[in-house]
């Protein structure tokens, strides 16, 4: 493990920042803290860099405790969000600067230097601007100019707080695909911070997911958006539908409707609350049907070869006073045998299913 | 031809009324206040012929004012730029009790007449006062010798420097100097690589600014200088000296020079503030 | 996005102190600090202590004395006539100035502005200089003006005019930043809804501005009263006359009469003081009104 995190604890005044966080990131992996705002991710990035102090706990880099070196000694690379390059530095200088400070007798000469700033820019495709200043730069090659700074001090870590978060959407994702390429080349265990989930998943091997201080779930990618392991973690990921009710052995009972399931540490006659993702529901028009929320078709919405299809719960079947909307996303094929018109009533019929407590939720 | 369409040859379409009135008004006013007024200098200086002219602004009285003035605000502006810098970095930085009000004290010398400043200075530094009754036995005279001067000059610098150098310090982000510390650099690294390149502009101007105002200062200064001919008289003083005597040509020479030295300051003092606005990002 | 670790808002040195980039070793800091506070001591808060000092060095009676002098009381009654004419006409102008920079865009805009800050950069004698070599004996209206009986050199009227000069880019000053900073969008609003050009701008360019507008008149205020060098330069000191308050000091105290010069230059020293608080309190609402908005 090339950086873990032991119970760290930070506050803010009354704000708890990070909750008894303890985290391993494992060599050479690319990992994505994610979470909404005031989850806490950004605190802890800052913590592991040394920028900020925490209360209590350890931050352990290559095995060796880090906890109170200064930052300076730490060996990180931090890549700010808004990029925080030094403007009356030329882009060769801002790279160069952390091998200029140091000490005497570590400092490479100018000519080495100068061989291992090109390099850098040559790997992140900015060489021809060495002599610009950030001013003279796009938002995307400042990012860059800021990566190969953070680079260039060859850190055991490389820390990236919302690296996109700046950038235009265009540019957003030809950064990821670019960033992703790079790691796979250098192999530096590096940390970033995202509250955009598509970032996460597309871009992380690793996705640690986080929520008021505490972490929710560390997994793959694919993992946390298919088995998802809390209430927070189904609803912070992608669209997804929500359905209140009872456990009534291996039925939810949702007003006067059923859903089957197949958890099994739920306990029977439990309040719960379960999940489907809108593709993993399935309409029905048969108004037979056993099984399946009722509800009424409000839009069928096409883009390309799928189908969305929203939903309204049957007037009068408010859950908890609140009328419920459903999505549903599906084949066109599909939509178009079923022949749907506005103010239709059908059944929802999940395909899977993920039932909570629901304290937990 | 109105002054509305003078100003404004592309005829764009105005929607808020009071254009012309307005700048007609400004125009006016500052042609009658300041700009035919300051021309007068120069008129009345044409009067004399240019040998005349140099036998004035040359003679040994007159460029052994120039050599004062100009040193002793040189000297004040620099003593400013280095403890305003420090005074600015503490009110910024740095918590303590009474900062509120040494804030707000900083801009004493704007708001105190320089009269007043001049005799309680005189009062401080004279050799039976506070700081003068300390300095007398060392041997250093500072009330009624070129000493006093300077020290009248930094005062009445003080707020220029502090002023121009706190916004940009508090507006600085935290960031640049986390980056620098990230990438290994010590404190020392890091306020002369990277915070000292931002902040020389404003810095530079602050220094401007208070030489600037100190060549031209009259009031705090002669109570305290003694105004000893060749030894301890300012520039001004010397046109004052000129016109009590009612040698108006003479003051008027050794006024264009003061003036011209004045116009190319507030060239430079532009030049730096622009430099600056680029260095740092923003836009005044 | 929750900015991380500002617990501390802007103007809180604690946000430096508490940030491991951003601090200094104690010994730093307490170096920087002693020289600033020494600097601060020695140069400005010693010679404010020092004007109450000397002008209670000899009691209360004497200073009583000093400042209800007729001579002085003429020079307080001098130097508020002068500020309540020069501070006036210069908020018409800085007004009708800023209105002009501020809301239209027209050439040689950034010119003008330097122009209005003109006599800042000359020396207040010169400032005097310039009123004597037009109106004075010799001046270029000497000879008519002396055949009108009109006195304005080393009268009332040079006094004003030199103020005037001095105390001319003030209230412009503060106005124009503000509002070319506040765009003219409310403006053409008001305009659009169909408000004349008075109600636009007393109902909303005026409110908008009143802190800038405030700000500037203080200043100008303060230098109005207390300007020294153009006016020793028109005024020909005649007391009870021509004698404004820093003028009555300076001649008090060429007359070694110590005491009293001070006792009048305390009365300055405390509209420097209100001066101040004036203005830290106006700079303290117009942040706490910034702070409403965000």
């Amino acid at each position: 493990m090339s950086i873990q995190v032991k119970e760290i604890h930070k506050q803010f005044g009354e704000f708890v920042a990070l909750d008894q966080v303890s985290l391993d990131f494992p060599t050479g992996a690319l990992t994505a803290l994610l979470g909404p705002s005031g989850c806490g991710k950004t605190t802890l990035l800052r913590v592991i860099a040394g920028l900020e102090t925490a209360d209590s706990g350890r931050v352990i880099l290559e095995g060796e405790d880090a906890s109170d070196t200064h930052v300076r000694q730490r060996r990180v690379g931090f890549v700010f969000q808004h990029y925080a390059l030094f403007r009356h530095m030329t882009v060769l200088e801002n790279v160069a600067f952390g091998l200029r400070v140091k000490p005497r007798r570590e400092r490479p000469d100018d000519a080495e230097i100068r061989r291992r700033v090109h390099r850098l820019l040559d790997l992140v495709q900015l060489d021809a601007l060495a002599e610009r200043f950030p001013a003279q730069l796009s938002g995307g090659q400042r990012q860059r100019v800021a990566l190969a700074r953070a680079l260039a001090v060859e850190p055991r870590v490389l820390l990236l707080d919302e690296p996109f978060g700046a950038l235009d959407a265009q540019v957003r994702k030809e950064l990821r695909r670019w960033l992703r390429r790079l790691h796979d080349e250098l192999q530096v265990t590096s940390i970033f911070v995202t509250h955009d989930q598509e970032e996460a998943l597309e871009v992380a091997d690793r996705v640690v997911l986080m929520n008021r201080g505490r972490v929710e779930q560390v997994d793959t990618p694919a993992e946390v958006y298919e088995a998802p392991a809390t209430p927070f973690v189904y609803g912070f990921l992608g669209a997804v539908n929500v359905f209140h009710g009872r456990i009534e052995g291996p039925h939810l009972r949702v007003g006067e409707a059923t859903l089957p399931h197949e958890q099994t540490q739920v306990i029977h006659g439990a309040e719960a609350v379960a999940f489907s993702r809108p593709h993993e529901l399935r309409i029905v028009t048969d108004p037979d049907t056993p099984h399946g929320v009722a509800a009424v078709v409000e839009r069928v919405l096409i883009f390309g070869a799928d189908v969305r299809v929203e939903l309204d719960s049957l007037p009068g079947a408010a859950v908890r006073g609140e009328p419920a909307h459903y999505e549903v996303v599906m084949p066109r094929a599909q939509v178009d045998a079923l022949a749907l018109t506005r103010g239709q009533r059908v059944r929802l019929v999940p395909s899977q299913i993920r039932v909570f407590p629901s304290q937990a939720a | 031809m109105g002054v509305a369409t003078f100003f404004n040859p592309t005829r764009q379409t105005r929607v808020l009324p009071g254009f012309g009135l307005a700048l007609g008004y400004t125009l006016v006013y500052l042609s009658l206040v300041v700009l035919i007024p300051l021309s007068a200098v120069f008129l009345e200086s044409a009067t004399l012929s240019g040998s005349e002219f140099w036998a004035i602004v040359s003679s040994p009285r007159v460029v052994a004012t120039y050599k004062l003035s100009f040193g002793a605000s040189l000297l004040a502006a620099a003593i400013n730029a280095v403890f305003g810098l420090m005074l600015a970095w503490a009110l910024v930085r740095y918590s303590f009790p009474g900062k509120k009000l040494i804030d707000a004290l900083v801009d004493l010398p704007f708001a105190l007449p320089t009269a007043v400043a001049g005799i309680a200075l005189t009062a401080l530094y004279a050799g039976n006062g506070w700081i003068g009754s300390l300095l007398a036995p060392l041997g250093i005279k500072v009330a009624f010798t070129p000493l006093g001067v300077l020290v009248a000059l930094v005062f009445i610098g003080v707020p220029f420097v502090v002023r121009t150098v706190q916004p940009i310090l508090e507006d600085l982000e935290t960031e640049l100097e986390e980056a620098a510390a990230s990438l290994g650099a010590n404190r020392l690294q890091t306020f002369s690589k990277v915070l000292l390149p931002t902040l020389l502009p404003a810095l530079l101007t602050g220094f401007a600014l208070a030489f600037a105002r100190a060549v031209g200062e009259y009031g705090s200064v002669i109570f305290i200088a003694g105004n000893i001919p060749m030894v301890s008289e300012i520039t001004p003083l010397i046109i004052i000296t000129k016109l009590e005597q009612y040698d108006y040509a003479g003051a008027t020479a050794v006024a264009v020079v003061m003036l011209v030295f004045s116009f190319l300051m507030l060239l430079a003092i532009n030049l730096l503030q622009a430099w600056s606005a680029k260095r740092t990002g923003r836009n005044r | 996005m929750v900015a991380v670790g500002t617990l501390y808002g802007r103007g809180d040195a604690r946000r430096y102190e508490t940030n491991p980039a951003t601090r200094e070793t104690d010994w730093v800091k307490w170096l920087i600090l002693t020289a600033a506070l020494t600097f601060f001591l020695l140069f400005l808060l010693m010679p404010l202590i020092a004007v109450f000092t000397e002008a209670l060095r000899k009691g209360w009676l004497t200073y009583l004395t000093a400042i209800t002098d007729p001579d002085a009381l003429a020079s307080v009654r001098l130097t508020l006539l002068v500020a309540a004419i020069s501070v006036p006409v210069n908020l018409v102008f800085g007004v009708a100035a800023a209105w002009a920079i501020a809301k239209f865009e027209f050439r040689g805009k950034r010119f003008l502005t330097t122009l209005i800050d003109l006599p800042f950069s000359v020396s207040p004698v010169i400032a005097g200089l310039i009123f004597v070599l037009l109106f004075g004996a010799h001046g270029w209206f000497g000879a008519w003006l002396f055949a009108h009986d009109i006195k304005i050199i080393f009268a009332v009227p040079g006094i004003v005019l030199a103020t005037v000069f001095v105390t001319f880019p003030f209230v412009a000053r503060e106005l124009i930043p503000l509002m070319e900073a506040q765009g003219r969008e409310e403006e053409e609003a008001a305009v659009v809804l169909g408000a004349s050009g008075f109600q636009t701008f007393w109902r909303v360019t005026l409110p908008n501005i009143k802190w800038g507008l405030l700000y500037g008149v203080i200043l100008c205020n303060a230098r109005a009263m207390g300007e020294f060098g153009a006016v020793s330069v028109v005024s020909g000191h005649i007391r009870g006359q021509t004698n404004t308050m820093p003028l009555h000091v300076e001649i008090l105290y060429n007359e070694y009469n110590f005491a009293a010069a001070f006792a009048v230059a305390s009365l300055l020293a405390l509209l420097a003081l209100v001066t101040l608080g004036l203005k830290t309190f106006i700079e303290w609402k117009v942040e706490r009104g910034l702070r409403d908005t965000i």
